[in-house]
């Protein structure tokens, strides 16, 4: 019998807000976290918008000492410690000051790519036989796994720490690895997350393909419109998402609060067949990782409640419909609630999965579903199959017991966790 | 600029890399960097750099070698503004 996984802790940094009653309140009004950005436009980027966490020296001074700042040049760094400290803390967990380190828990925290401007600057000076002036953390701060060693060592994790990367499906899978472990007993908490940092050298090979809107330069707050007849691009984003996760022994011996249960869910690859690519999924291997989610989950398909869709505001968001659509042979009215929080966020890439599902599980707390913005004109295919009551333009009230959140990722990757609200 | 000027530049760029337990006031010229302040290997690398920087020299792979106490330090930063 698999351990019974909750989630006891939520931590968030991103372009709308940073901490969680921000976040909550930024994705309960449809707070934008999308700007101008002066350097995309000195660069000459097509696309001069992003959504980018906005931190303040004074911020950072409270999740870092002098030193760990010494150097550094990361900023999926600076999301990502933020992010799972804040957790941590809501989770009600002390920071293990021993000797011994806490072999019960552990770090899954995923990046697709890590201290980019460290890079830079490190390529500049080995570029200019200078590779002696790197200093100590160049490594540290680049290497993919950064991020979970930090954290790791804040907080003396002895139990599994890693890192992993399917681009933007990083999160999403993250929170099933540590929904694994602690299910099958070999941990009793993980914070899980993931981070992605902001810049041109992370936005620009999105900006070369053409998939990033170009026409809403002076009107940032409009440009990302998820499920909406005008979807031109999804708006490049950044920051970091984190949950603890944690057996509900541990969690009910501890009297922490718990957000959510865990129920399962599903990871599965396309294989890059049958209209899957490098960059498109292969509809099938969607639809099939929806099933066996619920399956996995013990949940029938009219139980599902609402919808955190990946849904990143290009024309492939009627394809992701038609999918959810077929999966769970709804539609209509009878189609379960659904939103994208990346009106708001834009795309966190490697962070989407892990911020998103914070504010997915954020709705059972709020017995709300939070709405959908810039999407007064649905999109005809989007329409033909949901009908417009099931696609809230306003945040609702409502409590539901089985949310679906799912990520989808270049590489023809996907993944869909089912959390259900928490009753024992 | 004087022995003392140079020893209070340094004791400020040691001081952000002691450990929580290391008081600034434990440094003394005598203090060994790895053996008594804690400072671990790679912090050392960092001190080096910060070195370099204020006293605008650049220390050689022998000089680090060397470097094993503060007096050390001082001894390499003198050698190399004479």
């Amino acid at each position: 019998m698999a351990n019974r996984v909750v989630i006891t802790g939520l931590g968030v940094c991103a372009p709308n807000a940073i901490g969680l009653e921000a976040f909550t309140k930024a994705l309960k009004e449809g707070k934008s976290g999308i700007r101008f950005d002066a350097q995309l436009r000195e660069l000459q980027f097509g696309c001069q918008i992003a959504g980018e966490p906005q931190l303040t020296d004074e911020i950072i001074s409270r999740y870092f000492a002098p030193l760990q700042l010494r150097g550094l040049n990361a900023s999926g760094i600076l999301y990502g410690v933020i992010a799972g400290t804040d957790a941590w803390k809501d989770a009600g967990l002390a920071i293990n000051d021993n000797e011994t380190p806490d072999w019960d828990c552990g770090i899954i925290f995923g990046t697709g790519i890590l201290g980019v401007d460290k890079f830079r600057e490190s390529i500049h000076l080995v570029d200019d036989k200078n590779v002696r002036r790197l200093g100590s953390t160049a490594v540290l701060q680049t290497m993919a796994s950064g991020i979970s060693a930090y954290l790791g060592g804040i907080f003396g994790c002895g139990n599994q720490v890693t890192t992993n990367s399917s681009a933007c499906t990083t999160g999403t899978e993250g929170i099933l690895m540590a929904y694994d472990r602690i299910a099958s007993g070999k941990a009793q908490r993980i914070l899980t997350g993931s981070c992605s940092d902001s810049g041109p050298y992370v936005w620009g090979g999105f900006d070369a393909m053409r998939i990033l809107p170009r026409k809403f330069n002076d009107t940032p707050e409009q440009a990302s419109r998820p499920m909406s007849a005008n979807a031109s691009g999804f708006v490049p984003g950044s920051g970091a998402g984190a949950l603890v996760l944690e057996s509900l022994e541990s969690a009910k011996e501890r009297g922490a609060k718990i957000y959510a249960e865990v129920l399962g869910g599903c990871v599965n690859s396309g294989g890059q067949r049958a209209g899957g690519s490098m960059t498109a999924p292969n509809s099938i291997a969607v639809q099939r990782c929806i099933e066996q989610a619920l399956e996995n989950s013990k949940i029938e398909k009219s139980e599902v409640d609402s919808i955190n869709g990946h849904l990143t505001a290009t024309a492939k968001d009627p394809v992701e419909i038609e999918n959810w659509s077929a999966a769970l042979n709804r539609k209509g009215a009878d189609f379960p609630f659904i939103n994208s929080f990346k009106g708001l966020l834009g795309h966190c890439l490697a962070a989407s999965g892990s911020i998103e599902s914070v504010g997915t599980v954020l709705q059972f707390k709020e017995q709300e579903i939070f709405g959908n913005v810039n999407c007064n004109e649905i999109h005809d295919k989007i329409g033909a199959l949901v009908d417009a009551s099931q696609i809230p333009r306003k945040t609702i009230s409502k409590s539901p017991k089985i949310i679906a959140k799912a990520s989808f990722g270049f590489g023809d990757v996907n993944a869909c966790v089912i959390f259900k609200s928490f009753s024992d | 600029m004087s022995t003392n000027e140079r020893y209070t530049i340094l004791k400020d760029i040691i001081k952000i890399y002691l450990p929580e337990d290391v008081a600034i006031e434990a440094v003394s010229e005598e203090s060994h960097f790895i053996n008594e302040l804690n400072i671990n290997s790679a912090h050392l690398v960092d001190i080096v750099l910060d070195v370099e920087d204020a006293f605008d020299i650049r220390l050689e792979n022998e000089d680090m070698d060397q470097m094993q106490t503060v007096k050390d330090a001082l001894q390499i930063i003198d050698n190399k503004l004479s």
